[in-house]
Order: C-alpha cells, then sequence, then structure tokens
C-alpha cells in the first residue's frame, strides 16, 4: 500500500512533502509519548498521532517513517512543517480521530 | 589493547532548548549507516542518543555528549550539569518521571527514557549525583 492511495482513501490533506507519497506502508503506529514511538515503532511506518510540534519531525526521521498523520483537526505548527520539508516527512492532516484513522489503515494494509 | 576508533565527536546540549532534539541522534545515525554497521545497531544506537538527548534538554543546565565508536563498539556519554537522580532504581521504573507538566504536553517524560536506554545498551550505567548532575554510560556491542 502507497502513501498515496491512503492519502486519497482517507480522503487526508497533504500538508507537506507532496512529491513524497509514493513510498511504500509498512505498518502504522499510533501514540502521543515520543519515546514509545520511537521505541516500537518501525520504518516505513505511518505515524498517528495528535502531537503537532516540531519535535515529532525528528522521531519520524529517525525511525524513518513513511509519513505522519495529524488526527482529529490538529494542524502541523509552523515549525513542524519547516522541519518536515527538510527532512522530506510527509505532513497529512484530518478531522477523524485516531482509532478510525487506525482501523481504516489497518484494515486497507491487510487487504 | 585499545580498540582503534573509526569516529569520535563531542556534542553540546543546552538544557530547555527542545527546538534542536534529535540533531545528535540522527546525525551519528547517518554515520554509523554510512559505515555499514546492521539496521539494529542503527536502531539501538539512535534511540538510545536520542533519549539521552531528551535527558539533558528535559532537565539539565547543560551536558556533553560524547559518541566513539570502534568497529566492534559503540561508545555513549551523556555527561550533564544538573539536578541528578536521586533514586536511581526507581528512575529506572518504565512509568516514573519527575518531569513538568509543559515536557509532558509535547509528549515527553513519559518515565521511558532510561528503560529505553537499557534495552538497546549491552551495558548501561548511571553516576549521579544530587545537585550537580548525572552521567549515563552507554556501551553497544556489534556483533
Amino acid at each position: 500500500m502507497t502513501l498515496i492511495s491512503l492519502v486519497k482513501t482517507l480522503n487526508l490533506t497533504v500538508r507537506c512533502c507532496k512529491e513524497k507519497l509514493d513510498c511504500n506502508v509498512t505498518g502504522g503506529y499510533i501514540g502521543d509519548l515520543l519515546s514509545d514511538v520511537i521505541a516500537n515503532s518501525d520504518k516505513g511506518n505511518v505515524w498517528i498521532t495528535r502531537q503537532s510540534h516540531q519535535n515529532i519531525v525528528a522521531v519520524a526521521e529517525l525511525k524513518e517513517h513513511a509519513g505522519i498523520i495529524l488526527v482529529r483537526g490538529r494542524e502541523p505548527e509552523e515549525e513542524t512543517l519547516e522541519k518536515a520539508v527538510k527532512a522530506g516527512i510527509p505532513i497529512l492532516s484530518t478531522a477523524l480521530p485516531g482509532f478510525e484513522v487506525a482501523g481504516r489503515i489497518y484494515e486497507l494494509i491487510k487487504r | 589493547m585499545v580498540p582503534t576508533l573509526k569516529y569520535k565527536n563531542t556534542f553540546p546540549v543546552e538544557g530547555g532548548n527542545f527546538d534542536n532534539a534529535g540533531v545528535i541522534s540522527l546525525q551519528i545515525k547517518n554515520i554509523i549507516r554510512d559505515m555499514g554497521f546492521p539496521d539494529d545497531i542503527q536502531r539501538r544506537a539512535a534511540i538510545a542518543i536520542y533519549e539521552s538527548e531528551l535527558n539533558i534538554i528535559s532537565y539539565a543546565r547543560a551536558g556533553n555528549i560524547n559518541v566513539r565508536i570502534a568497529p566492534h563498539l559503540i561508545c555513549i556519554d551523556a555527561a550533564d550539569e544538573g539536578p541528578g537522580i536521586e533514586d536511581i532504581d526507581r528512575a529506572m521504573k518504565d512509568g516514573y518521571s519527575t518531569a513538568n507538566d509543559r515536557i509532558r504536553e509535547m509528549g515527553f517524560g513519559a518515565g521511558m527514557g532510561l528503560s529505553n536506554i537499557k534495552k538497546c545498551s549491552d551495558k548501561f550505567e548511571i553516576i549521579s549525583e544530587t545537585n550537580k548532575g548525572t552521567h549515563l554510560k552507554i556501551l553497544i556491542d556489534i556483533n
């Protein structure tokens, strides 16, 4: 499953790095505790979170995430977008709650 | 015999400044990757350094992270000037944290940092003195 097809199916808003959406998504991780995400998420995951501050970018870059999905209407802060563009980490947003986003992605990836 | 170092560097870390959190970890991860070390070693070193950076930023006034890479070993020393850790055994427990609300709101200070470091290291030692500082000594074997 590519990130672009996730974006289309879930109707996610692309906040940056439009050109990086053709990567493969290996799975997902949901969490707002950065130490949890850094310890337990995997390369190629989409990270589903409500954290929108700039420090999420370094975590996603370190873990080589496919992208970050901000849920429940969270929008990235300006510094977050600047860092994400530099790092080449797509940031996507949606009004949907994390539970629903995770559930739908899980179904899509499982197929 | 002292093994030949492939790399060594010391990075200063400013307490309270979250803007560049993770920068040292990323830099070292890329160096280790370029040296051809396996994914698991890259992952463990990245997590250990990231958590060390965050500890200094979250709790100390200032600190230094020294990284030495030998063919079969990575040594990470994170030393800070800060409040120190009163009860190291308790601090090692998952979920125990002395972080303030601001740090927690950002998703840091979950009480997982030191145990994450422990899980990623082959040898981990904490030397701490109250009101003086903390020194984390981390070794990762490459085999």
